[in-house]
């Protein structure tokens, strides 16, 4: 262990504004990218679901 | 030979594809995590303070790992528009448009961290030295990329105009890694350089390699992700997308 204490690691030598907030908004970044993604995927699903549905009635009526 | 090639458009069919994407993108996404546990736990636990910025050095591990795959994402991307372009396959216009998002979001946190590492070590947020400026050129060349194919309803025709984009803006990105030795910058100049090896202590080396290879495995999980997504949306007409969501 290279620090005395964890307020030590979270201080950062003084640059703890700097360092954390460069790594917090990588992590939030990354977040939001795989929610949206996750999101457009479902949309995806969706989409083909009421397109198959669709034609799947149009199929049964005469 | 030949075989080898009838193979390789095989895969290259949406339909072959989808499943492909699906059995690959968790592998590279517990790859990603696996090697950012360990990346982080090395920049941070282990990696000695630097002798001349202290602890604030430790932005490096998030800096330039997005730095290099905002510029590998895009020649990425450059890739697929050129092979589209010369086999006409489908799947290359699909793979360069599930690139750009990520590739914006690795451009934008380069951009980010950059500006706070700068703050404590220049005194400036931001200066428009040529390493600076022609990254933000980069990302304006990924949102003009988004913004031209989503403006365009005709997915084929989309392909071909963000393609040429993706190819011509590709010539910014040498620019952007040589900007630190051709012009005077603020910037300072590559600490790991192919030719010259690394000037960084071991630890600190390795940390970075280890971030830059997690945010590599994440960008190709995100990619095959979203391409699967890509896929649906465009062939929704198929009868293989029906049977798939059925």
């Amino acid at each position: 262990m290279i620090w005395e204490s964890w307020d030590a690691f979270w201080a950062m030598g003084g640059y703890g504004l700097y360092v954390w907030g460069s790594y917090a908004v990588v992590l939030v970044c990354i977040v939001v990218e795989m929610v949206l993604a996750r999101a457009g995927q479902q949309a995806s699903l969706q989409t083909v679901r009421e397109l198959s549905e669709q034609e799947t009635a149009h199929d049964a009526s005469p | 030979m030949e075989q080898l090639r009838i193979r390789w458009f095989q895969w290259a069919a949406p339909q072959s594809f989808y499943p492909i994407a699906g059995r690959w993108w968790p592998f590279f996404a517990a790859l990603a995590a696996g090697l950012a546990l360990v990346g982080l736990y090395l920049g941070f636990f282990v990696a000695p303070t630097d002798f001349q910025q202290g602890e604030g050095y430790r932005i490096i591990f998030v800096h330039v790992p997005a730095s290099w795959m905002s510029m590998v994402i895009y020649l990425a991307m450059a890739f697929w528009a050129f092979l589209g372009f010369t086999f006409n396959t489908r799947l290359s216009g699909m793979m360069t448009q599930a690139l750009a998002p990520t590739g914006a979001m690795f451009t934008f946190l380069s951009l980010w961290t950059g500006a706070l590492w700068g703050k404590p070590m220049w005194g400036t947020w931001w200066v428009w030295d040529a390493r600076l400026t022609s990254e933000l050129i980069l990302f304006f060349l990924y949102m003009g990329y988004i913004a031209l194919t989503s403006a365009i309803d005709d997915p084929r025709r989309a392909d071909r105009a963000g393609g040429l984009l993706a190819l011509v803006g590709a010539v910014n990105v040498p620019i952007i890694y040589f900007s630190v030795k051709w012009w005077n910058t603020l910037h300072q100049g590559a600490s790991v350089s192919v030719t010259k090896g690394s000037s960084m202590a071991q630890t600190m080396l390795w940390a970075m390699l280890l971030m830059a290879l997690a945010f590599w495995a994440y960008s190709i999980a995100m990619a095959l992700y979203r391409v699967r997504s890509i896929i649906l949306q465009r062939e929704r007409h198929a009868r293989w997308v029906q049977e798939v969501v059925a």
